[in-house]
């Protein structure tokens, strides 16, 4: 073999082994840090454990919005068919209302409350959170062109 | 009439569109110098029809004329001057006009420049004629801006309040400028793989598109982050968002196109890997346009919903992408392979970089593509957040940065590493001093805040190192004072998102008027919160007074504004800033009884984030600077020695 060829061949097996290594890294990354997203009804057949973080999703239920003390606030999350509540501490987003879709981020906490960190509202009267719009259409609650 | 005058124009513009392409490409042989001449006649032409149809959509908005369909969607009468004009390119639409124009201004540019010579330009032209018809037949199909309304409404819908912003005016224009200013790359690699003229003076010829290409990604990233950061009112400056990623993608690949075509142009090294990188670069830009204007995500960037369109950029992304790899399988071989060079050389240390730096896009690519994938292929639907990035992302990304700055100090061909690590002594003691500064003084202690402040010592000092010693040496011209730029930004940079990431604070509470809440040192005491109303919104606004050692130093006023026209509402924050640190407020929601929740966070060095991206910018100017041929003081010496 001629140094040129060697010299290929090294950078050859040290391009796979970076690029091996570097799947390696997003394979393991992807398995531990993406956020699934469930509907109420999700949780309750899934049996989702507590402390695993994700993401829930559905129609703040009417009259369930409890505020206090301090910034907390605590409301139901719906698809019509099962309910989860969720305790949050915090501002609310802009357009924060009693029967529109929310989709919160958090884990479940003992006592089946959802303990969110965030908490994401449509920006826009118009507009639904399209894994809402999905949780809805599963649960049959979905009516086109009405919330 | 101006709406048919426009649909006119693009229809023109489309035929011209077709020549430009077909003349072009007849061009690129030996004895087409008539068709090359059309072909930029036809460029020329081109941007004329494009900038016509681009002026009437404008004239459209400012007159408000709702019998045109995408003015009546977008626009209103009560909107300030500033947001009809730019809400022009606040739709789908538009936007796709706007590209269009963009594209058109390239076209003309490459005609006009004639860089490379005939040949090339031709070719490149032909490329540029192709991209622009397929983005020209897309609008008049798909996206039509001019498509009239009959009757017309009395009162337009209005624009998303988010984009009510002077950020309006300069984000897309900016942003575009960078992903269109790929397609000249793109073309311009292509054409030196149709003409096989893909050598060392291809690269001086092409690299100018790629600088400014660059440097515009580079003000239209750090300016949406900025936007993002003041308008959003979390605090925070990036959110590994789908579209964000869009944008990052295609600036770590132009960024190591940049570095491996100043190795192509200087010894003629990494020609077909260049190539390689154009083409990925606007690729990567078409992903990020499908990805935007197709709907399959959901976001402020996502103007409309519509599963043809998205077809249709696929098909485009899909023709685009696999004929230029086609042609880059066919023709790539047949190029003469550059000058051998030796291990340590600043071939080698660009090497590295572009490895780094392609396999961070990478890891950005999955993350960005995963979620949509596995929502198709399963119906599964997940996330993905910044923890995948800071494993993934980061530890390639700080890797990237400990090497930077030995690049500029190894020479070409054979470099001497022992001659290099004496010449860094001195940043690499700064770099010591840095960290262990900030172990000592900065509360609470952290560690990787630490490291992060030694490292961006280290890409300072390093840079400066860099250009006294090329001063004493007389070489220092414009291509060291880009360098030295471009590595020190990207210090000043990290400084800012280590400030900001570990050592923010963060404070909220349900206050009454009169009523304080603490935060790092101020007291912020809401003495009321009052009615207010703009030109087209309603708003309820905070005045809230800033104490701190017992003396009020400023007053911020943050509002919640709803906009009845758009039955939409957004906060619009408060920040005070000292230049190394922002107190930031955002009024949230009323609770019971006339009291407010209060966000406020204070960010230590935040605006270095955004000043770091404006001085790698200028390190791009200079670079391009030097490469059009701007004389460097009286320095014409230097540039030869360089």
């Amino acid at each position: 073999m001629s140094p040129k060829k060697r010299r290929r061949l090294y950078f050859a097996i040290a391009l796979v082994v970076a690029g091996a290594g570097g799947a390696a890294l997003i394979v393991r990354a992807l398995q531990d840090n993406v956020l699934y997203f469930y509907s109420p009804s999700d949780i309750a057949t899934k049996h989702v454990p507590p402390d695993v973080a994700f993401r829930i999703g559905g129609l703040v239920e009417k009259g369930s919005v409890a505020h206090g003390p301090g910034t907390e606030v605590r409301f139901i999350v719906t698809d019509g068919r099962k309910r989860v509540p969720i305790a949050y501490s915090g501002a609310l987003p802009d357009l924060f209302r009693e029967g529109q879709g929310v989709v919160a981020t958090g884990a479940l906490a003992r006592g089946g409350v959802f303990r969110a960190s965030e908490v994401l509202a449509k920006h826009d009267e118009r507009y639904m959170p399209p894994e809402v719009v999905d949780a809805l259409k599963r649960a049959g609650r979905w009516k086109e062109g009405g919330t | 009439m101006t709406g048919e005058i426009g649909l006119l124009s693009l229809s023109l513009a489309l035929a011209l569109a077709l020549v430009q392409s077909l003349a072009g490409l007849a061009g690129a042989r030996g004895n087409g110098a008539r068709a090359a001449a059309v072909a930029s006649g036809a460029a020329m032409g081109l941007l004329v029809f494009v900038g016509l149809a681009f002026a009437s959509l404008i004239f459209g908005f400012v007159t408000s004329d709702f019998s045109i369909l995408d003015v009546a969607q977008n626009s209103h009468t009560a909107k300030p001057l500033l947001y009809k004009i730019t809400g022009a390119w606040g739709n789908h639409e538009g936007s796709m006009v706007l590209w269009v124009f963009v594209l058109s201004l390239y076209s003309g540019f490459i005609a006009f420049a004639q860089r490379g010579g005939t040949r090339l330009t031709s070719a490149a032209l032909g490329v540029q004629g192709l991209l622009a018809a397929a983005f020209l037949l897309f609008i008049l199909l798909t996206s039509n801006p001019f498509v009239r309304l009959d009757p017309p409404p009395f009162e337009g819908a209005g624009l998303n309040p988010l984009l009510q912003d002077p950020g309006l005016a300069f984000h897309p224009p900016v942003l575009y400028a960078g992903y269109v200013g790929l397609s000249a790359a793109f073309a311009y690699a292509a054409a030196g793989l149709v003409t096989g003229e893909a050598d060392a003076r291809w690269a001086r010829a092409a690299r100018p598109f790629m600088l400014i290409a660059w440097i515009a990604l580079t003000l239209g990233i750090t300016g949406g982050s900025w936007w993002a950061y003041y308008t959003l009112g979390w605090g925070g400056f990036w959110f590994w968002d789908p579209v964000e990623n869009a944008s990052l993608m295609p600036w770590l690949v132009a960024t190591a196109l940049l570095h491996s075509a100043l190795a192509t142009e200087r010894t003629g090294a990494f020609r077909t890997w260049t190539l390689l990188l154009a083409i990925l670069g606007f690729s990567l830009s078409l992903v990020g346009t499908f990805l935007v204007r197709s709907g399959v995500l959901t976001s402020v960037h996502a103007f409309a919903n519509d599963p043809e369109r998205g077809f249709f950029i696929l098909m485009m992304l899909i023709a685009a992408i696999g004929g230029a790899l086609v042609l880059f399988a066919w023709r790539a071989p047949k190029l003469e392979s550059g000058s051998a060079f030796h291990p340590v050389s600043r071939e080698m240390a660009l090497l590295l970089n572009n490895l780094l730096l392609v396999s961070a896009a990478a890891t950005v690519f999955v993350g960005t593509l995963y979620p949509l994938a596995l929502d198709a292929l399963t119906g599964k639907k997940i996330s993905v957040g910044p923890p995948y990035f800071a494993i993934t992302f980061a530890p390639i990304f700080i890797a990237l940065l400990l090497l930077v700055p030995f690049g500029p100090r190894l020479a070409w061909r054979r470099g001497d590493l022992k001659s290099a690590v004496r010449s860094l002594a001195p940043a690499f003691g700064a770099a010591l001093i840095a960290a262990v500064t900030a172990l000592a003084i900065a509360v609470p202690r952290n560690v990787a805040g630490a490291g992060a402040f030694g490292l961006a010592a280290w890409l300072i000092a390093s840079s400066i190192v860099d250009a006294v010693r090329r001063n004493r040496e007389r070489a220092f011209g414009w291509t060291a004072a880009a360098s030295a730029f471009a590595h020190a930004g990207l210090g000043v940079t990290l400084m800012g998102l280590a400030g900001t990431l570990v050592w923010k604070s963060e404070a909220s509470d349900v206050l009454a008027p009169g009523q304080t809440m603490p935060i790092a040192g101020y007291e912020l005491r809401l003495r009321d919160v009052a009615d207010v109303n703009g030109p087209n919104y309603f708003a309820k606004r905070a005045e809230i007074d800033v104490w701190r050692g017992g003396r009020r130093i400023a007053t911020l006023a943050p509002e919640k504004r709803s906009y009845p026209a758009e039955g939409q509402a957004v906060g619009k924050t408060a920040i005070r800033t000292t230049g190394f640190s922002d107190l930031y407020v955002a009024l949230g929601d009323e609770r019971e009884r006339g009291r407010w929740v209060v966000r406020a966070y204070v960010n230590p060095l935040a605006p270095f984030i955004w000043l770091g991206g404006g001085i790698m910018a200028l390190g791009g100017l200079a670079s391009l600077l030097g490469r059009l041929g701007i004389r460097f003081k009286k320095s014409v010496a230097y540039a030869a020695a360089e």
